[in-house]
């Protein structure tokens, strides 16, 4: 069994008095990619921020390389990419690549190589030195993405990361992802798009606070008795 | 070094923003030059003088002076009269060896001017008198000298000594500190550099905040602390450039002579703008939007030209003056005032800059604790 290197256990998450996470458990291990589902609202950014140590857990742990988070050095080694796109609109590409570069503590040698590489997986090479104000939302998104692929970090946790991003370059974020995967790092992406999900290693299906189901996508669907992720997800939900 | 990345990229984005650039540098400029006309117009306006028993020498060298008139009268009671149905600005009155001086003083600018009037015409009087003097003197020396060698100097330097007149001032109004633009300047220039570094400062963390780029540079191992002074050194070097310009745009512009040491004052405004831009980082963390940012400006910022020193504070009630002892533009206003005028040193600064980095310390320490909001370590 690979190592783990997240590890949700009874995570209880609340906002006021409202309790987003009931009980979350789940696990990522080295070499696997494990895709986060569930309607929207369900908590699954709430799920991600609190295993980074964004937010606080009102209850239960959140373990990172074995380590209780919050931890501020563990962060070298995650690369996040969240809902939103928070680029510094006034720099270029290049600029907004490095800076956050040189805030994960890259090498001047490193830099250049990782922008280089990371442009290349995003196909951004040619935009790279417009400024992010003229970027469309495509473009911006693939920028958000290239920031968390910096520098090879051991863990990547994406928060929807293909949203707005045609077909072609999915693909081939997909393979980047499964090539990241087989270098024996470990992936944590959330998506609403189900064909994605059919393409993890395993599925956390998030409803009501509690991972309803938690398991590779064939598993899923044949213990839903139904053919797609997508279907799985709407028996769940109760729809079907 | 992660504090020199961050102060690039915060410097980049400001030096890109060309709208918000103008406003932090033209904008004090303009107020100032809009000052300096009106200034410049009333300094050039005539005063009158009365004269009471003053000897003809110095009545003449004032009467010389540009856009100054003088009237000779007999008693000070046909002076005063004059005085106070406007037809003279001030008298000025011989008392024996000593002057007399009485100002109407409703417009500080022609006080200043009859001051300025009387010091020249005084400086011409005795170097003329002590030409004359000296020649007498030296010719005397030599005679002297050749008899007895030993006594002369110290005689000359008695004499000297007891020439030199005695100036009282008397206002009708006012006191000499009333309304005096110079008395102004250095905590006006202290406004500025508070008003737009808390303001653009604060709206950039903002900014920082609502883009979500703040959670994503937390989500990097950099310290609390490093996005803090990061942001200090961005902004402290924007300080020293706008400082810079109002100081040349005062000495130049306006003629406004700075008695000490420039350097001083660029340090003093220095310190104010950290601490303007930790108070604007602050509050920032209170405000959603940028428009609640600007409701803060006539909470937190207008207040303070009150009680800045810009209106004497002694005649405010106690509790009320106690209110200034919290006005971080009070104690910049102040170094910033003695070394304009009466060039003190930084040694004598110690408790007006003590007090500003007192100030500074809390406040960084309390961004960075509060930055904690957003990351747990
Ligand atoms: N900072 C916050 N304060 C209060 N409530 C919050 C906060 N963040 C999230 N919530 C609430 O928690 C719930 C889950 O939010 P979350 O963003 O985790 O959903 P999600 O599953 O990521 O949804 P989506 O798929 O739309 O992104 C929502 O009801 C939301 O209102
Ligand atoms: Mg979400």
């Amino acid at each position: 069994m690979a190592d783990s290197i997240i590890s949700l256990k009874h995570l209880v998450k609340k906002f006021g008095n409202q309790t987003v996470l009931k009980d979350i458990n789940f696990d990522v291990h080295t070499s696997e990619i494990v895709g986060l589902i569930g309607p929207s609202g369900a908590g699954k950014s709430t799920v991600i921020k609190t295993a980074l140590g964004m937010e606080l857990a009102d209850g239960g742990s959140a373990k990172v390389f074995n380590k209780t988070m919050p931890n501020r050095e563990l962060l070298a080694d995650i690369g996040y990419m969240a809902q939103t796109d928070a680029l510094y609109d006034d720099l270029s590409g290049k600029e907004n690549l490095k800076f956050f570069a040189d805030m994960k503590g890259l090498s001047k040698q490193e830099t250049a190589k990782e922008i280089d590489h990371v442009a290349k997986v995003v196909d951004l090479t040619d935009d790279l030195n417009k400024r992010v104000s003229g970027y469309s939302g495509g473009m911006m998104r693939r920028l958000s993405l290239a920031i968390a692929l910096l520098g090879k970090p051991k863990l990547l946790i994406l928060d929807e990361p293909t949203v707005g991003i045609d077909p072609a370059l999915r693909r081939q974020i997909w393979k980047e992802l499964k090539h990241t995967r087989d270098e024996g790092r470990g992936i944590l992406i959330t998506t609403h798009v189900m064909d994605e999900a059919e393409l993890t290693d395993k599925v956390a299906l998030l409803l009501d606070g509690k991972v309803m189901a938690f398991d590779k996508p064939d598993v899923l669907k044949m213990q839903y008795d139904v053919d797609s992720i997508e279907d799985v997800f709407l028996k769940a939900e109760g729809v079907l | 070094m992660r504090i020199i990345s961050i102060m690039n990229r915060v410097l980049k984005e400001l030096f890109r923003d060309k709208r918000t650039l103008a406003l932090m540098f033209l904008a004090p400029v303009l107020i100032l030059l809009l000052m300096s006309f009106i200034f410049n117009s009333n300094s050039s306006t005539n005063v009158d003088i009365a004269t009471v028993s003053m000897p003809s020498s110095i009545s003449k060298n004032l009467d010389q002076t540009k856009h100054v008139n003088v009237t000779k009268y007999s008693t000070k009671k046909a002076a005063n009269k004059a005085l106070k149905d406007d037809k003279v600005d001030a008298i000025i009155q011989q008392k024996g060896n000593d002057y007399d001086l009485t100002y109407a003083n409703t417009d500080s600018t022609k006080t200043a001017a009859v001051k300025m009037a009387f010091k020249n015409s005084m400086t011409t009087t005795t170097i003329s008198t002590l030409k004359s003097k000296l020649t007498v003197a030296s010719t005397a020396l030599a005679k002297v000298q050749s008899q007895m060698p030993t006594a002369t100097t110290s005689t000359a330097q008695k004499k000297q000594a007891s020439t030199t007149p005695k100036i009282t001032n008397h206002y009708v109004y006012g006191d000499s500190d009333t309304g005096f633009f110079d008395k102004i300047l250095p905590i006006l220039m202290g406004f500025f550099v508070f008003f737009f570094v808390f303001l653009i400062s604060g709206m950039a963390l903002l900014k920082e905040r609502t883009s979500g780029t703040l959670d994503r540079l937390l989500a990097t191992p950099v310290k609390r602390q490093d996005i803090v002074f990061g942001y200090m050194a961005s902004y402290g070097i924007l300080a020293v450039i706008q400082t810079i310009i109002i100081v040349m745009v005062t000495v130049w512009l306006l003629g406004i002579q700075v008695v000490g040491n420039i350097f001083n004052v660029i340090l003093v405004n220095l310190i104010l703008a950290l601490v303007a831009l930790a108070f604007g980082i602050l509050v920032s963390t209170f405000a959603n939007s940028e428009f609640q940012m600007m409701q803060f400006i006539p909470i937190l910022v207008i207040p303070q030209v009150f009680f800045s020193g810009i209106i004497p504070l002694d005649s405010m009630a106690g509790w009320v003056r106690d209110i200034s002892y919290i006005i971080p533009i009070k104690y910049s206003g102040d170094a910033a005032a003695r070394v304009i005028m009466q060039g003190d040193g930084l040694s004598s600064l110690g408790l007006d800059i003590g007090v500003l980095f007192i100030f500074l310390v809390v406040l960084t320490i309390l961004n960075v604790v509060g930055l904690k909001r957003y990351r747990k370590v």
